[in-house]
Parts: structure tokens; sequence; C-alpha cells
């Protein structure tokens, strides 16, 4: 193809995504679409699957059968919604090993907030409330996403993230109204993962390097400050319903915005686990590749069953 | 690992009376594992009463390039449609 053909078709191609048609995995498109969305969706299935792991730690753990069944949910919900995504990035001609290779040579990042240690039952509570929430106020956008196989992916997942969410509100109602010991486990992991949550809709506005093209995908149908501004203003009444202190000493309503203004965040402690130096990234990788490497006799056992059954069916048949 | 495992698409009826609908694909080793895995990854909240599952690389797919030969032939038969037909607006059930 000549060059002047390949601006016409990116041209067309544009001008679809701009009457808000949907692009299909076999249709045409530019290589750095196929390349910016297979980073993105993979790295949204990346952060699910990770993300399994913080709250795994407190299965076994949960302090009633009523909350180790959500919790049980809510994981699995998790292991589905990696899934999902993992497929809606393989029509991109992209295979699933190829994706599991580039988690766990660090190749591909996943969220940061999954880096942190979840040492109390409380974390539980705020994950569910603050990460969820966070993730939610990320998603729903995406439900409208130019490439259909991952807005519909993205449709799924929102339908299901809600209950996350509550279940997590819940355990932090629970706790703030309890024991003051109970109240004090709540109020820490507040402390603990309220500025992670806040970085988690990513780097300011000014630092962010993929908005423009992302939004004209429609990868991005707000800015990072935006959705930001939006989880701090919905979930500070949300602290305060429950009687728990928001930690940012700087946070106030600011009547004229009609939004909460709120303390500078420290992005330095963000680029840091980015980096690869938070508390937990060396361990949630390991995890990560020894459930791969130590699941590999299974996997291979599935085939070997498979074939075996294959042949004697043909066998039987002639 | 010698093999990977292949991938398939499922389709998934959510009630009956209704058509089987594609809601994605999976990776299993063989057809009862496509079921199985279907029935976790598609269906936790009671998305369906049947699922069927097929190997990706048995469907043969229209190519988009070929959009206009394959589908630009329906566009101008306006004569299939009912309002194409002009009748008084006395006449009742039709």
């Amino acid at each position: 193809m000549s060059e002047e053909q390949i601006k016409n078709l990116e041209q067309q191609f544009e001008a679809r995504i701009a009457r808000d048609e949907k692009i299909e995995p076999k249709d045409w498109m530019p290589e750095k679409y196929r390349k910016t969305h297979i980073r993105q969706i993979s790295q949204h299935a990346h952060s699910e699957i990770v993300g399994m792991l913080p709250e795994g730690n407190w299965i076994t753990r949960a302090p009633s059968l009523r909350r180790k069944v959500a919790l049980l949910a809510k994981v699995q919900d998790e292991a589905g919604h990696g899934l999902y995504l993992y497929s809606a990035c393989e029509t991109l001609g992209v295979s699933r090993n190829e994706l599991y290779e580039q988690l766990h040579t660090g190749k591909a990042k996943y969220s940061s907030i999954f880096n942190y240690p979840t040492i109390t039952w409380a974390d539980m509570g705020a994950i569910g409330w603050l990460v969820d929430g966070a993730a939610i106020i990320n998603q729903v956008p995406l439900c409208s996403t130019s490439y259909g196989p991952y807005a519909r992916a993205m449709i799924r997942v929102c339908k299901e993230e809600s209950f996350h969410q509550r279940q997590g509100f819940e355990i932090m109602m629970k706790l703030a109204n309890g024991t003051p010991e109970q109240k004090e486990l709540a109020q820490d992991a507040l402390n603990r993962w309220w500025w992670p949550s806040l970085m988690m809709l990513g780097p300011t506005d000014a630092e962010s390097v993929h908005t423009e093209q992302s939004m004209k995908w429609k990868l991005k149908r707000k800015s990072n400050d935006d959705l930001r501004q939006q989880f701090i203003d919905q979930t500070v009444p949300q602290a305060d319903l429950i009687g728990l202190t928001i930690p940012d000493p700087n946070l106030k309503w600011n009547e004229e915005r009609g939004s909460y203004d709120f303390g500078e965040i420290n992005w330095d402690e963000f680029w840091q686990v980015v980096k690869g130096h938070g508390p937990c990234n060396k361990e949630r990788i390991d995890a990560r590749v020894n459930a791969w490497n130590n699941g590999e006799w299974v996997r291979d056992a599935a085939v070997a069953y498979a074939d075996k059954k294959a042949t004697k069916k043909q066998r039987q048949a002639v | 690992m010698k093999k990977n495992w292949p991938l398939w698409e499922v389709f998934v009826r959510s009630k009956n009376g209704l058509e089987h609908r594609h809601f994605g694909s999976l990776h299993a080793a063989d057809e009862d594992m496509a079921l199985e895995n279907a029935r976790d990854v598609y269906t936790r909240r009671n998305e369906g009463v049947s699922i069927w599952v097929v190997k990706s690389k048995h469907i043969t797919a229209s190519n988009p390039e070929h959009h206009g030969e394959l589908f630009e032939p329906a566009q101008d038969k306006v004569y299939r449609h009912p309002t194409f037909y002009d009748l008084p607006d006395e006449v009742k059930h039709m």
C-alpha cells in the first residue's frame, strides 16, 4: 500500500470513530491503534489478575461465612474480568502466552495499587470501597469506547463491579460502627488506602502522555484530573456518613467550584511504585510466575488427555 | 510447555425462547473443559440456560474488505420492504 493510500484509510478510520461507529477485530486499523489497544487492554487484564492476590490473602481468615462467600465471589469475578479482557486483547492478534510473558517479565504494567500490602481485615473494606470505587469511575466511560470487543467486555465488567464496592463499604460501615478498636482498624485502612486510590486515577493532566490520542479513540473520555475530582467529591460524603476522617488536612469544600479542594499528592511515591519499588511489587510477580510455572504439568496433562480422547474417538469411528 | 490450549468461542442462550448469542471466548484443552470454563467465566449470575462452545478455528468469517460486494446489493432493493408500496389510507389490516 502506498503512503497516500494508508493516509486515506487512516482518515476514513478516524471519521468512523468520530461518527461513534465501532471498530471490530477484522476491520483495517492503524498499527498505532492496535498497539495502543493491546497495551491498555492487557494492562487492564493484568490488573484484574494481580488484583486477586491482595484479597486472596484474607479469604481463609474472613470473620464470618457471609464475608467469606462475598470475598470469594469478588475474587472469582476478578478472575473472570481478567479472562474477558485477555480474550478481547487476543482479538488484536496477540496470543495469550505473549501476554502472560509480558506480565511475568515485567514488560507489561498493572495497576500500582496492588503493590500495597493488605495487613488487616479492614483492608478488604477499604479496597472494595475505594479501589473498586476508583476503578468504576475509570471503567464506566470505557463501556462506550471505540473498539467493540473492549467495550463489550467493559459492559460486563461494570455490571458486576457494583457489588464489589457495596460489599467493601458494608465492611467499613460495620467496623466504623463497632468497638473503638474496630473503628480504629477502619480509620487506619482508610489512612493507608486513600492516597494510593487517588493516584490510581493516573498522573495529573500535565504529566499524562497518552491523553490526547486516547480521547480521540474514546479510550479515555474524561481527563485523569476530572476523574479524580469526581472520585473525591463522591467519596468524602460517604466517609462522613460512617464517621471516618479522610486523611487530608487540606481537604475543604469549595463553594464556588462546587467541589472539594484537596492536598498535594505525593507523585514521587507513585512513580517509585510504578518503577517497581513499591512494598509488594516483587511478591506479586513472584506469586504469578510461581502459579504459572507450578501449573505447567496440569496444563500439559490436560492437553495429553484431550489428545488421547480424540484419538480414541477417531479409532472408534473407523 | 508443549502445546497451548486452543481458543473456543462461547454462545449462551439466556433463557428458553431466545437464541444463543456470542458471549466471548476462552482457552480450554478440550470440549468438556471448554463448557465447564464457559459456565464459570460467562454465567456466574444466571446469565444462561444453555451453552454452545466451538473451536474458534472452525468459524469462517466474512472479510470486512469485501463488505461492498457482499452487502451493498441489498441496499437498493427497497421493494423488499412493505413501505415501498403505496396504498390508500382506507385500506385496513394490511
